[in-house]
């Protein structure tokens, strides 16, 4: 009975709303949109467990270190190392397929019709990305503070904060830029298996390549720096960059971050989405 | 209303869209009817600015898509059912139009009982869904923002026989309160009976357009006597030219008033007389594509 009730209710409703003259529609805020692309980032099976993988990586690299590790190297910056290494696999990956499941999946039929500005849309994914990575940074944080702390407890030791708030924000920016490497690959590659590949060689093949023609040539040595993305990002890890290595670090930026993310927009803006 | 005008699509050297014009009138279903691969996706898709036209223009109300602040909620769009992201549940993809278009929540339950899919389906991922399924979520996530125009390619495409009839009595309705319909479609008789217009691309180009009625006015006459001989020479002799069909019909192109009236004046009592609609559409149809029928000649 109540079924029925409902049914005719919901009917007539969908009557009324149909004859009703038309209002103007109010612009869709970014603000709206963010939360929506947060909310695409964590509601299916897959996006779930990389986004609980941040949490499940942090407390068993931490459980490792402190299980297998010697007592004296319980210390805070290790624990922070530890919990870093898988954050900046995860966070591009999360950034990549934030832009790609669109194209792969091919749900951006309804988002680009729903929202037929596909730059919006984007910086929409973006901010989200960078929100998640940020947070996730923080989650880092308080889990290598338990790990200490637990680490102290069980060896019986001082917990050993060497770690300073700079160090820790230095991090954070070197992950979270890493993430949005993973996003401008997503912008300009569209495809999940292949921006993951992508993102794969920048990090594990490149480097040593480059490494090797640092070594081998020294005009290249002297070079590396400011033409190295993921060199310059490094330094980011290690702290306390002086105003060159920020420099380089925007320089390498611009060439391997900023001008290939530019032209991905604008080959996005224009491209089909089928 | 939907307006387009002049549209070409071109890629590289191959013309997609050629020079496609035409209106589809507020309060009447439109049937975009064409061989596969004619051009009547990609038509839509410039519509709705997923794809860039090469030059004209597809206004809906006189703007463009891309000019509407908030599309969901003037244009229902069913591209195709199956382009959602497999791993999300049917309510999470209604859940996320709905905020993304700033509904109110109770739409999404009004458009699963709407289109029909229960508690239980809608809380399944896509990927277990039939094609059947997915059309219905496709057509409740454009129903989702009470749109006043409706631009669906293929919607009856996997729908069993209830839930085709279903769909034409529930976009019969919509345009009967003042909604506009645009459907491609390739199963005629579905676009016959529901269609009040007609526009048919082949090649890229229209090939014919205008209202059901203009354009299966030519279809002809069937008619049927117990002598079909002598009621085809009455015919003939009004004038008319006659096929008879094996099964002891003639078809002509005559009206069935002079078909009457040729019979009446030989003397020949009519077992059957009607328009001969029910294969009008598709012969028209396959006649005006036949150029661009992968079959060939088939008219």
């Amino acid at each position: 009975m109540s079924t029925t009730v409902l049914d005719s209710a919901a009917t007539t409703d969908t009557v009324s709303r149909t004859t009703r003259p038309r209002t103007a529609s109010s612009p869709i805020p970014l603000t709206r949109l963010i939360g929506v692309e947060l909310r695409k980032m964590f509601d299916t099976r897959s996006g779930f467990w990389l986004m609980a993988s941040i949490v499940i990586t942090s407390v068993l690299a931490t459980a490792a270190l402190i299980v297998f590790a010697p007592d004296d190297q319980l210390t805070f910056d290790n624990f922070a190392a530890a919990i870093g290494a898988p954050m900046t696999v995860i966070l591009p990956i999360i950034g990549i397929l934030a832009v790609t499941s669109e194209w792969s999946q091919r749900s951006g039929l309804t988002t680009f019709t729903l929202v037929p500005h596909r730059g919006k849309v984007l910086g929409a994914k973006f901010i989200a990305a960078v929100g998640v990575g940020t947070v996730a940074m923080f989650v880092a944080l308080v889990v290598g503070t338990l790990g200490t702390l637990v680490g102290s407890a069980i060896t019986g030791l001082d917990p050993v904060w060497n770690g300073s708030v700079d160090e820790f924000l230095s991090i954070t920016l070197g992950s979270v830029l890493g993430m949005m490497f993973g996003f401008m690959l997503g912008v300009v590659i569209r495809n999940s298996a292949g921006a993951i590949v992508a993102y794969f060689v920048y990090t594990l093949v490149l480097p040593p390549l480059l490494g090797l023609l640092a070594m081998s040539q020294q005009w290249f040595a002297d070079l590396q720096p400011w033409v190295d993305y993921s060199f310059a990002q490094n330094t980011l890890f290690e702290g306390g960059l002086t105003s060159e290595q920020w420099q380089q670090l925007a320089v390498s930026g611009t060439i391997w971050f900023l001008i290939p993310l530019v032209v991905g927009l604008v080959i996005v803006r224009r491209a089909e989405v089928k | 209303m939907i307006t387009v005008s002049s549209l070409t699509k071109t890629y590289g050297g191959f013309t997609a869209v050629d020079d496609v014009s035409f209106t589809a009138q507020t309060g009447r279903v439109t049937g975009f009817l064409g061989p596969n691969g004619a051009g009547k996706s990609t038509t839509m898709r410039i519509m709705v600015g997923l794809t860039p036209a090469s030059t004209g223009t597809a206004l809906i109300d006189g703007r463009r898509f891309v000019d509407l602040p908030n599309p969901g909620a003037e244009v229902g769009v069913l591209l195709d059912a199956s382009a959602q992201h497999a791993g999300r549940t049917g309510r999470e993809i209604l859940t996320i139009a709905q905020r993304t278009m700033g509904l109110p929540k109770a739409r999404v339950q009004d458009m699963l009982e709407l289109v029909s899919l229960t508690d239980e389906e809608a809380d399944r991922r896509v990927r277990n869904y039939s094609l059947g399924m997915r059309q219905r979520l496709g057509i409740g996530t454009a129903l989702l923002g009470d749109p006043h125009v409706l631009i669906l390619d293929e919607p009856a495409n996997g729908l069993d026989p209830a839930g085709i009839r279903w769909m034409r009595d529930l976009l019969r309705g919509y345009a009967d309160r003042g909604g506009t319909v645009l459907l491609s479609s390739h199963l005629l008789h579905e676009i016959e009976v529901i269609a009040d217009d007609l526009v048919v691309i082949g090649n890229g180009r229209i090939v014919a357009q205008g209202t059901k009625a203009e354009l299966l006015a030519s279809a002809g006459t069937v008619a049927r006597a117990s002598d079909a001989v002598a009621l085809a020479s009455a015919v003939e002799r009004a004038g008319h030219a006659v096929t008879v069909h094996a099964d002891g019909s003639i078809h002509t192109e005559a009206t069935t008033e002079q078909v009457g009236v040729a019979a009446l004046a030989a003397g020949l009592a009519l077992t059957e007389l009607r328009a001969a609609d029910g294969a009008g559409l598709e012969e028209m149809f396959l006649e005006l594509t036949a150029d661009t029928q992968r079959e060939g000649a088939a008219a």
